[in-house]
């Protein structure tokens, strides 16, 4: 292992680079001094206070943890129906010269219509329940899923195709050893935007396919009709949130799971 | 004389040769070696790319004949699936009237709109948060961390600042591009090779040359990334406003006739949208061999 230069020691030493905080201290801070102002309607621009202290009661409520609860069933039921689909999909598409000829263009001709535009047919078909918006969730999941595996697919080595050839593996083998493996650097990445995709999907059937029960989305939406702007900056806060996590723990399975190759060089 | 003309049969005096004898074993040897290959050569590959058209309209087809069975056999209740030729005849229908048209053009409207403040404003902050370190520092944590909530989330918000008409839609795709434009423009950016810049320095490059020389060449390919993200996050985030809430544009044609429960015309406006993306895909692609032509010949 390479010694640290003496540079990245150096900068290790020093502060953190704290510079990050000025726009938000700004930002705050002319928010505050706006609120206080007798021309400002703090009904639209309500006082950070207010914020704080509707996020301290909506943190004590059970019925905000039933909503994050429902919102996160949806998202990871949606999520793991897509990924399954799109990862088998995926796999096909790539590893099958005839399945490409018969799917892939439909596949890419429906891949076409904007993801939303599916949501009033689903409505119709399905209702507007949790099936439909679960089965929506998994619909964009499956995409970006199915695009990166069989990109990933179709990258395999023929060299080492042909060393499974000669060892003469079985196709669960080549599948299980030699396929998956070299597609899931691709593979994961389809994942970890299937899932930022998935959680884009759960917020917009909530908005849209509106429907009395709970969910994160659905109280920013409720916020929104009772005129409650801190209620909204809340549940943003929490979305935002959530998504920040869920990318996070994406990006640590994904090391994880992609520590032997980083091995090999 | 010149000596090419002696060895003219024109010009010369002795007879004329026969120019061409030819013996029917000639041409059908000719033919076999020659035409057939050729022919088949071209028979092949038509009818490879004729399977490969037919393969691909296989499942097509299926569905459609799926579909249409299942109209006729009344499997689900006509209100729910309407049968192909109904569907087809409402096309027919808000095609004549041009009010299809008419949705299309709102909704193209807002995303031209959007693309230009949004992409623009995002190739400007992602260009200058790529050139300058302090700007980085201070700007772009903030960015990512707004960034963390879909754009979706922020329309509730944004509809009470700025209301539910024009405005909101355009806000909120401008948004939706923003975000990507900017990123991606920034990796770009940031990505360049410092090696380049420091030709640039040997140069004494003015900044317009650096700008102009180094920097927008290299990026280019990304800024067309860029580009292609904010077309793709536009498209998405119009027809979600649109069903949100409008009183035009291809959203708001869904939206309605799902009120009105005709589900022909929700198919036909699907239909519709996937046209449209697949003109934006062949638009992108065209632009993208035109404008990095440059760079093939590279290779």
């Amino acid at each position: 292992m390479a010694l640290p230069s003496a540079l990245a020691l150096r900068q290790r030493l020093t502060w953190p680079d704290l510079r990050f905080l000025v726009l938000p201290a700004a930002l705050i801070a002319l928010w505050s001094w706006a609120t206080q102002q007798p021309w400002v309607n703090t009904k639209i621009i309500v006082p950070p206070s207010l914020v704080l202290s509707t996020a301290w009661t909506e943190l004590h409520r059970p019925e905000f943890y039933q909503g994050v609860g429902m919102s996160l069933m949806r998202d990871l039921s949606g999520f793991t129906i897509g990924a399954l689909a799109g990862t088998a999909l995926g796999i096909l598409l790539g590893v099958s010269r005839w399945a490409r000829l018969l799917i892939g263009p439909t596949f890419h001709t429906l891949r076409q219509i904007s993801l939303f535009a599916w949501l009033p047919l689903l409505a119709a078909l399905v209702g507007s329940g949790d099936l439909s918006k679960i089965v929506f969730i998994a619909f964009s999941t499956f995409y970006p899923v199915v695009l990166a595996t069989s990109e990933g697919v179709g990258s395999v080595n023929v060299a080492h195709l042909e060393v499974a050839r000669v060892l003469r593996f079985s196709p669960t083998q080549i599948l299980f050893r030699l396929i998956l493996p070299s597609a899931s650097p691709q593979i994961l990445s389809g994942l970890k935007l299937g899932l930022i995709y998935a959680w884009l999907a759960t917020i917009g059937a909530e908005f849209l396919l509106y429907d009395f029960s709970a969910g994160i989305g659905q109280t920013v939406f409720k916020g929104r009709s009772a005129f409650r702007v801190d209620l909204i900056l809340f549940g943003l806060a929490v979305i935002g949130l959530i998504g920040h996590g869920f990318t996070r723990l994406a990006q640590h399975a994904e090391q994880r799971l992609l520590r032997w190759q980083a091995r090999a060089h | 004389m010149p000596a090419s003309a002696q060895n003219d049969p024109l010009l010369s005096d002795t007879p004329l040769p026969p120019l061409l004898t030819l013996t029917t074993a000639d041409v059908s040897r000719i033919g076999r070696q020659r035409v057939w290959p050729a022919l088949q050569g071209a028979l092949r590959q038509t009818g490879a790319w004729a399977l490969r058209v037919l393969a691909g309209l296989v499942l097509p087809a299926g569905l459609f004949g799926l579909w249409w069975l299942t109209a006729r056999q009344h499997w689900i209740a006509e209100q729910i699936l309407p049968s192909p030729a109904f569907v087809w005849e409402s096309l027919g229908i808000v095609w004549d009237s041009g009010e299809m048209l008419t949705h299309v053009g709102h909704s193209a409207t807002r995303v031209g709109w959007s693309l230009l403040l949004g992409g623009g404003s995002g190739l400007l902050l992602g260009t200058a948060m790529g050139l300058s370190t302090t700007l980085r520092a201070c700007v772009l944590p903030t960015f990512r961390a707004l960034a963390q909530v879909p754009v979706l989330g922020w329309i509730p918000l944004l509809i009470i600042f700025v209301g539910i008409e024009q405005p909101l839609k355009i806000w909120a795709i401008s948004l939706a591009v923003l975000v990507p434009v900017t990123l991606t423009t920034l990796d770009g950016i940031a990505s360049i090779p410092r090696a380049h810049l420091e030709v640039g320095r040997v140069f004494a490059f003015s900044r317009w040359q650096v700008l102009s020389r180094i920097v927008l060449p290299a990026a280019l390919p990304t800024l067309f990334t860029a580009i292609r993200q904010g077309v793709m996050q536009a498209w998405l985030t119009v027809i979600f406003v649109e069903l949100l809430s409008a009183s035009e544009g291809l959203g708001f044609f869904m939206a309605y006739s799902r009120s009105l429960a005709q589900i022909d015309m929700v198919i036909v406006a699907m239909g519709v949208i996937g046209a449209v993306g697949l003109l934006i895909e062949a638009t992108l692609r065209l632009l993208e061999s035109r404008l990095q032509g440059w760079r093939r010949a590279a290779f």
